[in-house]
């Protein structure tokens, strides 16, 4: 009995292998707001969730959202656990040899420091980062003592506990915390400019799917969508697509 | 999940709060509570079996037997578990998914490590893109127990392994003489009595395995630790229940949620022991039959 359980369990299985083509798998962070976090009711929500799922509509394909850890957001695409990374992640050289981006989605990110003073030296203070991120690297070439967080949540909650002097992160991340902090979080930088864009980062045996979505994106800068959906998630931000 | 609950912004107080403690994310939180107790109650038992399995192994007669349990408990033994669960799950997966490869995709060409990239075929995938989250759960839940199993497995190898030699030599043979075969002797007499020597061992064990299921969270399942880190860290008014950092709390929570665990497991133990004692040739079995005379 138990077997034949076991056996039409299987045949299940193998059923709906017949379906597993278009099925496409978006790995994401999950802790990134407006980027990317998850909602109240426990679902990925933000604005790459609603690019993505805009993107899987112009390019025909049923997608399915699922979140992973940061650390090892690559390793997982190239080991097929998921197949695109829509994560806030920037287009870097390093981050190219080992997969490949779609054109930019979002313009080059400026990046902020963010401080619990003004009278902060970033040059020399110790400065807060999330780990694996252009951030991060563009911290410890400044020469600032660099920590890094697992989480963008912890970069920002060691320069309220006074760990770190400041955080370096994304200005779409960090504006809204300042905004809603009361005064107690202060921005001590102009803008740094850091990386080329944000893409979809897909295995780089993965043309076809590259394909599908730099088309999806191309006509999605084409027709405006995109502009729209940047200023309504980054608080008018002007991406000029 | 209450009938109030429909706009958050305009509650305060105690209904915020229970609104807020009912949303969708912390059902799911609640509920990583029950994975976590899951994962303990099928990891122990089939822990055990490896471990026991190794331990006779390790006493085989027959050199194979004998070597394969050896390496098993020290090689275990001897890798750090981070590293031993990031690895394990990893390549299992991609074990299985070659081997799946290899008998549904024979007439697939191109290869399958191309780089850095893992490439299969789409119905050699496991489980497939297509199946529903709750499968790839499952899934990861199940390489994750096995993962588990086989570290504590290994520890519980050793645990037993002493254990069968501690049980006084002298029975073994009162049971030769009876005329009761090596196996007979072995199943009969050397396992009912090694428990009460294992106890202290395999207790210490299950302390240990409590404390280290935060570990799912590098294996990439949602357990009480990741939704306590998510929860906790600052909301900004983009969520429907904006807060500062909260994670104090939540760590605090699951403080006592382990520190209970903890007791109440303690209490299981120390009644498991005296049972055991009971008609053993040692010192707390001896003071429970004076006890009783």
């Amino acid at each position: 009995m138990r077997n034949l359980l076991l056996a039409s369990a299987v045949m299940a299985l193998t059923a709906g292998a017949a379906l597993a083509d278009g099925t496409v798998r978006m790995g994401t962070e999950g802790a990134y707001p407006p980027y990317n976090f998850i909602n109240d009711a426990g679902e990925v929500d933000g604005f790459e969730r609603e690019l993505g799922d805009e993107l899987c509509k112009r390019a025909e394909l049923t997608c399915e959202w699922v979140t992973n850890e940061w650390d090892s957001i690559i390793p997982n695409l190239v080991s097929g656990n998921y197949d695109t990374i829509i994560a806030g992640m920037s287009i870097t050289a390093e981050r190219d040899a080992v997969i490949d981006f779609t054109q930019a989605y979002f313009p080059p990110d400026p990046s902020v420091y963010v401080a619990l003073s003004a009278d902060v030296d970033v040059s020399s203070a110790v400065v807060a980062a999330q780990a694996g991120t252009i951030q991060a690297s563009h911290v410890a070439a400044s020469g600032a003592a660099l920590v890094e967080f697992a989480t963008p949540d912890e970069t920002l909650a060691a320069v309220r506990n006074g760990e770190a002097d400041a955080v370096l992160a994304d200005k779409g991340f960090l504006v809204p915390f300042v905004d809603e902090s009361n005064g107690e979080l202060v921005i001590v930088s102009d803008d740094v400019m850091l990386g080329d864009g944000i893409g979809v980062g897909v295995r780089e045996s993965d043309a076809e799917l590259k394909a599908k979505f730099d088309t999806a994106i191309a006509s999605m800068k084409e027709d405006g969508t995109l502009n729209t959906m940047i200023a309504k998630w980054f608080d008018g931000m002007q991406a000029g697509y | 999940m209450f009938s109030f609950c429909t706009d958050p912004s305009a509650l305060d107080g105690l209904d915020w709060l229970a609104c807020y403690l009912t949303n969708g994310k912390h059902m799911a939180f609640w509920a990583s509570f029950g994975t976590v107790i899951l994962l303990l109650l099928i990891t122990a038992p089939v822990a055990l079996a490896f471990g026991f399995a190794g331990a006779i192994a390790a006493r085989s007669h027959v050199l194979p037997l004998r070597l394969i349990g050896r390496t098993y408990t020290a090689m275990v033994r001897g890798v750090p578990d981070i590293v031993f669960f990031l690895f394990a799950p990893i390549a299992m997966d991609q074990g299985f998914e070659w081997l799946r490869h290899k008998a549904k995709c024979p007439d697939w060409d191109a290869p399958i490590r191309q780089g850095n990239d893992f490439v299969v075929c789409a119905e050699a995938k496991l489980p497939l893109s297509a199946s529903p989250q709750w499968v790839h759960e499952t899934y990861g839940f199940t390489l994750a127990v096995i993962a588990f199993a086989v570290v504590f497995g290994a520890f519980a190898a050793n645990v037993l392994f002493g254990a069968m030699r501690a049980v006084p030599h002298a029975q073994i043979e009162t049971a030769g003489a009876y005329g009761m075969s090596e196996r007979q002797a072995f199943w009969r007499i050397l396992v009912p009595q090694m428990w009460i020597y294992a106890l202290p061992g395999l207790s210490n064990l299950w302390m240990i395995l409590v404390k280290a299921t935060p570990l799912l969270f590098l294996l990439g399942v949602e357990d009480i630790v990741y939704w306590a880190k998510e929860l906790g860290g600052a909301k900004t008014s983009l969520f429907a229940y904006p807060h500062p950092d909260w994670r104090l709390y939540y760590f605090l929570g699951l403080l006592v949620f382990y520190l209970g665990l903890t007791k109440v497991s303690e209490v299981i133990l120390a009644r498991l022991t005296r049972r055991l004692s009971h008609g053993q040739a040692t010192v707390a079995g001896e003071a429970q039959r004076k006890a009783a005379a």
